[in-house]
C-alpha cells in the first residue's frame, strides 16, 4: 500500500522514482514483544502491522510508554536478550525475525539504520567523526583510509554541515547538540541504507536547530529515496514531515492513515485526544480550554481481549471491555467500537 | 503595579555572562513568558528571581521590596511572595520525604506549625486527594509529581510563581492537564507568573507578554499578540518560523527561516548585536554597534535592532527567505 506523496517543504515533488506499484521495502506482521523482567512479564508490543514503502516516510506516535522505541528496535534487531520478539519483520522480502546472525550482521547499518534521540551518548568521545564515520564505511565496504575521509567529508556535506573538511577532524565535544545528530545521521546513511529509523531524532534539540535537523531527513528522502521510519510524540513534527501515520496506543496500532487524512479526520478516540491535548497556533487560555486525557498508559503483563484504552476512553461501550477491536479499513485503519467518526477512504 | 521588576539583571559564573542586563516587569496577576534557546540563561533569570543565586549586578524588585542581595534571613520575610516549579517533576522532589512533607515545607519554613489543612487545601486545588500527603513521590506519575511541585509553590500563596519549563517533560496529554491547571490556577489566585519555556505553543496558550532571550540579553518583548502577531526581531521571527504547526496542510506551506547550529559562547559573545553571526539580514554596523532596546508599538513592545523602524516596520527574514530559496541560496 502506497499513499500519494505529498508536496514537501520547499515544493519539489518527493523522490523521482514511482513508488505506486513497488512492494514495500519494509513490510511488518504480527510483531509482538515482550520483556521478562524481575516483576514478571511485560507485554510491550502486540500484533503490530504496517508496511513502508520505497521513499516513503512513517511517523509512529503516542505518549511516551506506548511502544514505540520498542517496536523500531525490533526492526533493527537492537532489543536486550531480556526480549522474546514474534512475528514477521521482512525488508525487502528478506525475514529477520529469527534469522542468523551472519544475515543480521549484514543487514544492520548497511540496509536498516538506526539514529537515537540522544546523539552524544551513541558517539564515541575519544575519536574524531571523520574516523566514527570511516569505522562504518570500512566496516561495510572495505574502503581505503583515504577513500573512507574523502567519503566522510561528502557524507557531512549531505547532512549540511559547514566546512565540512574541517570538521572532520573534529571530537563530538567540539560540536554543538545539533551538529552532533548530523554526524548520527551522516554515519547512519553512510552505507545508502534502504530503511532509516530515526527515534525521536530531534526531541532534544530546539526548534531552530529542529527545523534544520527535519530538512536533513527530509533531503535524503528527496535524494537517496530513504524510506524513514520516524518516532516522535510531537504532532508538529509529523505535520511536517510523514507521509503516513500509525498512531500507538499501549502495544497496539489504533489508528494509520495518510498524515493529511489523519489531521483532518481523526478517527480513533485517542487520536483525536491527542489533537485536542495540543495546543496549536491561535489558541489561548482566555477562551479555549485544552483537551485532557485522564489517566495514563497502562504497563500490561498480557493484552487482554478488549480495547486497552476504555479506561480513558470518553466513548467507551460496554462492549469494549469484553472484546478487542482490530483494524479496520482499507487506507485509513481504525481499531475501535465506536470511532469518532466513520473512515472515510482517502480519494 | 508590578509584581516583579527586573532592572539591568547580570548574573555571571566567572567567565560565563549567563545574563548579561536584562530589564523586565510583570504586572500583578499577569504571565510573562521567557523564551529563548537553550543556553540563552532562562532559568538564570529565574533562579535570580527566587534568589537561589544573587545576582551580580542590577536589581530584583518584588513588588514591595529590593530583595537583590538579602541575605538568607532577611529573605525569609519574602519567601512567602514568590515560589518556583522546576521542569523536572522526579529530580526536584526528595524521595525521602512525604508529598505531605514536600508540600508543607515551605509552611514549616516560615514557621508556621499547623499545616495538615493548608496541605489538603492546596492538593485539592491542584486536583489530588488529600489522601496524596501520605505517599511518597516516587509512587506518582510525572503529570502528579508536577501537581505536588505546584500544590508546594502554592501552598504559600505567593504573588508571583516562576515555573521553569513545567510541562516540557510531559507528554502532550499530561501536558494539557497541567496547562489548564496554570490556567485556572492563575485566574482563580490571581497570581503572576514568570513562564520559562521553549515550548512556543504552550506560550501562545498562556501568556499574556512574552520576552525573547538571546545570549544572555532580552532582543524583544511586548503583548502575546504582538509577539506572535507582527513579531519585529530577525530571532523572534526565526524561532516562530520554526516551531512546526500540528497541521500538514499549515505546515507544508510555510519555511522555516534556518539559523546554523552554532549559538555562540557566552564566555565570548560576538561583538555589536549578539545576533549578528546568525542573522539572515545583517549589516555592517550590526558587527560593531550594540543595538540599544526601543518601544516599538503599544502595550510596551520592546525591540533591540538597527534595522527595525520605531513605528515597528522592518525586515521580516521569513519573507527575506522566501525570496532567496528558489536559488537554492538559503537552504
Ligand atoms: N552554575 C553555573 N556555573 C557556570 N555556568 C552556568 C551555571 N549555570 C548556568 N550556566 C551557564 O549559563 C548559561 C545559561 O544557562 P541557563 O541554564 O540559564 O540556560 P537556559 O536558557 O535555562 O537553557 P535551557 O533551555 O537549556 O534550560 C549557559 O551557558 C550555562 O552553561
Ligand atoms: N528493556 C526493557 N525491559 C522491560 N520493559 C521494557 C524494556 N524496554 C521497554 N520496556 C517497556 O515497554 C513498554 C514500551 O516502551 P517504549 O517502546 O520504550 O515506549 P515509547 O518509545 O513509546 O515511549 C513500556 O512499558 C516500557 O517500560
Ligand atoms: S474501542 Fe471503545 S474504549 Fe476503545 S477507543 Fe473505541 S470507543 Fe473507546
Ligand atoms: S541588529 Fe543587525 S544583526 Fe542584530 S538582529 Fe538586527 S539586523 Fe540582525
Ligand atoms: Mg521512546
Ligand atoms: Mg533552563
Amino acid at each position: 500500500m502506497s499513499m500519494p506523496m505529498p508536496k514537501a517543504n520547499n515544493g519539489s515533488a518527493g523522490p523521482g522514482r514511482s513508488s505506486a506499484s513497488a512492494a514495500p521495502v519494509l513490510r511488518v506482521r504480527d510483531l509482538s514483544v515482550t520483556f521478562r523482567t524481575e516483576d514478571g512479564r511485560i507485554s510491550a508490543v502486540d500484533n503490530v502491522d504496517f508496511e513502508v514503502a520505497d521513499g516513503e516516510v512513517l511517523a509512529v506516535v503516542g505518549e511516551s510508554g506506548c511502544g514505540k522505541s520498542v517496536t523500531a528496535m525490533s526492526l533493527a534487531g537492537l532489543l536486550p536478550r531480556t526480549a522474546t520478539v514474534e512475528g514477521s519483520v521482512q525488508l525487502d522480502g528478506v525475514e529477520l525475525i529469527g534469522a542468523g546472525k551472519r544475515t543480521l550482521r549484514s543487514i544492520r547499518g548497511r540496509e536498516i539504520a538506526y539514529i537515537f534521540q540522544e546523539p552524544m551518548t551513541s558517539l564515541n568521545p575519544v575519536f574524531t567523526v571523520g574516523r566514527q564515520i570511516g569505522e562504518v564505511l570500512g566496516v561495510h565496504n572495505g574502503l581505503s583510509r583515504a577513500a573512507a575521509r574523502r567519503r566522510a567529508v561528502e557524507l557531512l556535506k549531505l547532512v549540511g554541515i559547514p566546512s565540512a573538511e574541517r570538521r572532520v577532524d573534529d571530537y563530538p565535544h567540539q560540536l554543538s547538540g545539533g551538529m552532533r545528530q548530523r554526524v548520527m545521521i551522516a554515519m547512519a546513511v553512510a552505507c545508502d541504507p534502504k530503511v532509516l529509523i530515526a527515534d525521536e531524532p530531534t526531541t532534544a534539540l530546539d526548534v531552530t536547530i529542529q527545523a534544520g535537523i527535519l530538512d536533513v531527513l527530509r533531503e535524503l528522502r528527496e535524494r537517496l529515496g530513504t524510506s524513514i521510519v520516524l518516532i516522535t510524540h510531537d504532532l508538529g513534527v509529523v505535520a511536517d514531515l510523514a507521509d503516513r501515520v500509525a498512531v500507538m496506543y499501549a502495544g497496539r496500532v489504533v489508528e494509520t492513515a495518510e498524515v493529511h487524512d489523519l489531521f483532518a479526520r481523526p478517527t480513533h478516540p485517542y487520536t483525536a485526544g491527542l489533537l485536542g491535548a495540543s495546543p496549536s497556533a491561535g489558541r489561548h487560555a482566555g477562551t479555549d480550554r485544552l483537551n485532557e486525557i485522564p489517566g495514563l498508559v497502562p504497563v500490561l503483563a498480557e493484552q487482554p481481549d478488549a480495547c486497552t484504552f476504555a479506561d480513558r476512553c470518553p466513548r467507551a461501550l460496554d462492549t469494549c471491555t469484553t472484546k478487542q477491536p482490530l483494524l479496520t479499513g482499507d487506507a485509513h485503519q481504525v481499531a475501535c467500537w465506536n470511532p469518532v467518526r466513520e473512515p472515510v477512504e482517502a480519494r | 503595579m508590578n509584581a516583579l521588576e527586573l532592572t539591568d539583571l547580570v548574573m555571571h559564573f566567572g567567565p560565563v555572562r549567563a545574563v548579561d542586563g536584562v530589564s523586565l516587569r510583570i504586572r500583578k496577576g499577569t504571565v510573562v513568558a521567557l523564551v529563548g534557546e537553550s543556553g540563552s540563561g532562562k532559568s538564570t533569570v529565574g533562579r535570580c528571581v527566587v534568589r537561589l543565586l544573587e545576582p551580580t549586578g542590577g536589581t530584583v524588585r518584588l513588588a514591595d521590596a529590593d530583595i537583590t542581595h538579602l541575605n538568607r534571613r532577611q529573605l525569609r520575610k519574602h519567601r512567602r511572595n514568590v515560589s518556583i516549579v522546576f521542569q523536572d517533576p522526579a529530580g526536584s522532589l526528595d524521595p525521602r520525604l512525604s508529598v505531605g512533607d514536600i508540600v508543607s515545607e515551605p509552611l514549616r519554613l516560615m514557621r508556621q506549625r499547623d499545616t495538615a489543612g493548608p496541605v489538603a487545601d492546596s492538593l485539592r486545588r491542584v486536583g489530588l486527594r488529600p489522601e496524596v500527603a501520605q505517599r511518597s513521590p516516587h509512587e506518582l506519575s510525572g503529570g502528579q509529581r508536577q501537581r505536588v511541585s505546584i500544590a508546594r509553590a502554592l501552598i504559600s500563596k505567593p504573588s508571583l510563581l516562576v515555573a521553569d519549563e513545567p510541562t516540557s517533560a510531559l507528554d502532550v496529554s499530561v501536558q494539557a492537564s497541567v496547562l489548564n491547571l496554570l490556567a485556572d490556577l492563575q485566574r482563580d489566585l490571581g497570581f503572576a507568573c514568570l513562564f520559562i519555556t521553549h515550548d512556543l505553543s504552550a506560550v501562545e496558550y498562556l501568556a499574556d507578554e512574552v520576552a525573547v532571550m538571546y545570549l544572555g540579553q532580552l532582543v524583544e518583548q511586548g503583548p502575546r499578540e504582538r509577539i506572535f502577531g507582527v513579531p519585529a526581531h530577525p530571532y523572534t521571527q526565526a524561532l516562530l518560523s520554526a516551531a512546526p504547526v500540528p497541521d500538514p496542510t499549515t505546515q507544508r506551506a510555510r519555511r522555516p527561516v534556518l539559523l546554523g547550529d552554532d549559538l555562540p559562547s557566552p564566555i565570548d559573545p560576538p561583538s555589536g548585536c549578539r545576533f549578528h553571526t546568525r542573522c539572515p539580514v545583517a549589516v555592517d554596523r550590526c558587527r560593531t554597534v550594540v543595538p540599544e532596546s526601543r518601544v516599538i508599538g503599544e502595550g510596551g513592545h520592546r525591540v533591540a535592532c538597527h534595522l527595525v523602524n520605531d513605528d515597528g516596520t522592518g525586515p521580516d527574514v521569513r519573507r527575506t527567505q522566501d525570496t532567496t530559496t528558489d536559488t537554492g541560496a538559503a537552504r
